[in-house]
């Protein structure tokens, strides 16, 4: 008996793995390999993101202190001030938001601030203002509005490496002719 | 070919998914542009910049500007709204939709990206669309707009393209499908009097047929002190 119960415990210490880290694949991966009896990474992983299902409308004030994804309808206001919100396909938000990080793949009309960063997805929809000190909008996102990156301090831009993806390889076919301005 | 044990398959999956769409854009050409440079140089000068984009939501655009200019963005995707009234054939009423699209007030923006918008609208509706954003634009605010100098190949699907900021001195250039094709090209005198009063700070021809033109406000000081805009001195 004492041994099987020893089995099961873990042996090193709890697991690194954040409740505000937004769970992704590769953080999925990495909690799957250590002995972890597979019940409590399920428990674990219920306690850090909440669920709103598709069927749930709330209509007020949403608050909380974990991660949440939405996927039914909100209207009013969300506030997630140190978490990740995520709207999931099935999620239509009428709401002002607030969140550290706001992942959309569904709908949200209203405006987004977020203390890190915005991600709107293929397929998500924002109608309102967004400001964040980092956006993303996927190609075949739809977004009317207004962005506000707030730049910190002067720090080099993130953007430069990531616009660098682009390929360049034909730049050098055209060129420019300056012409005298009329 | 081995991969760690921990990988499930949907980490490869979603690997692959991502190499893809990093190689989404790489096959679309890539041009220099002359005017893209001046216009931000024209903006870093400023504080608290309010930037108008009149082109296709383009998430690298937003967050180039973004980030490069730390500026305040609106995106107001007037492609999509000539798509819309062409396909409900209501393009006579083009211009006075136009003429009340834009909420922002008078001499609020600092510079505003025009893309090649004016190659795909007729005479009435370039006039409203060019009046609008004179509006808008502050004093010594900057436009930066292309423009065909060419006909368009009739046989050619019409189509628009997406302006991808590259980096500084480069814009990549993606075409899409649209129900309106480019229309008759504006002559130099013709893009002078649409946008007057601005008056045209560069001016560079492009090897791929497009005049890259980059617009000024005059400031209210100039305006004012010899009588008239700084546009009209030039052409005298």
């Amino acid at each position: 008996m004492w041994k099987r119960d020893e089995a099961v415990k873990p042996t090193g210490p709890a697991s690194p793995a954040s409740p505000a880290t937004p769970a992704t694949p590769a953080q999925q991966t990495q909690a799957s390999t250590p002995a972890q009896p597979e019940p409590r990474r399920h428990q674990m992983m219920e306690r850090d993101v909440v669920n709103i299902g598709k069927s749930v409308v709330i209509k007020g004030e949403l608050n909380g202190s974990e991660d949440l994804t939405i996927e039914g309808h909100v209207e009013g206001k969300i506030e997630l001030r140190d978490h990740v919100l995520t709207i999931g396909p099935n999620g239509k938000i009428k709401a002002q938001v607030f969140a550290k990080a706001v992942i959309v793949l569904g709908e949200v009309n209203g405006n987004v601030t977020a203390t890190e960063k915005v991600d709107i997805r293929d397929g998500g929809s924002v109608d309102g203002d967004i400001i964040s000190p980092r956006v993303a909008i996927a190609e075949g996102a739809h977004f009317r509005g207004s962005v506000d990156m707030q730049r910190k301090g002067g720090q080099p831009s993130q953007s430069k490496a990531d616009n660098a993806q682009v390929s360049r390889s034909s730049a050098s076919n055209v060129g420019s002719q300056p012409v005298a301005a009329h | 070919m081995v991969y760690h044990s921990s990988l499930s398959l949907s980490d490869l999956f979603s690997r692959k998914r991502k190499d893809e769409t990093a190689d989404a854009g790489a096959h679309w050409p890539v041009y220099p542009t002359k005017a893209l440079p001046k216009f931000l140089a024209n903006l870093s000068a400023r504080s608290q910049r309010l930037l108008l984009d009149l082109g296709p939501v383009v998430g690298t655009n937003v967050t180039f500007f973004g980030e490069e200019l730390g500026c305040k963005i609106h995106v107001e995707d007037v492609f999509k709204d000539i798509d819309r009234h062409v396909n409900e054939d209501k393009l006579d009423v083009l211009p006075s939709f136009l003429g009340t699209r834009f909420a922002q007030e008078d001499g609020s923006v600092d510079g505003i990206l025009c893309w090649d918008i004016f190659d795909y609208l007729d005479k009435a509706s370039a006039q409203v669309l060019a009046r609008e954003l004179i509006r808008m634009l502050r004093p010594d605010g900057v436009l930066f707009a292309l423009f065909n100098i060419v006909e368009a190949a009739t046989k050619a699907p019409p189509g628009f393209t997406r302006y991808v900021v590259a980096d500084r001195q480069n814009l990549q250039y993606r075409p899409y499908r649209s129900a309106r094709g480019k229309q008759r090209p504006l002559t130099p005198r013709d893009i002078q009097r649409l946008f007057e009063p601005l008056h045209i700070s560069e001016q560079f021809l492009l090897k791929n047929n497009l005049r890259e033109v980059l617009f000024r406000k005059p400031s209210i000081e100039k305006t004012t002190a010899e009588g008239k805009p700084a546009s009209h001195r030039a052409a005298d």
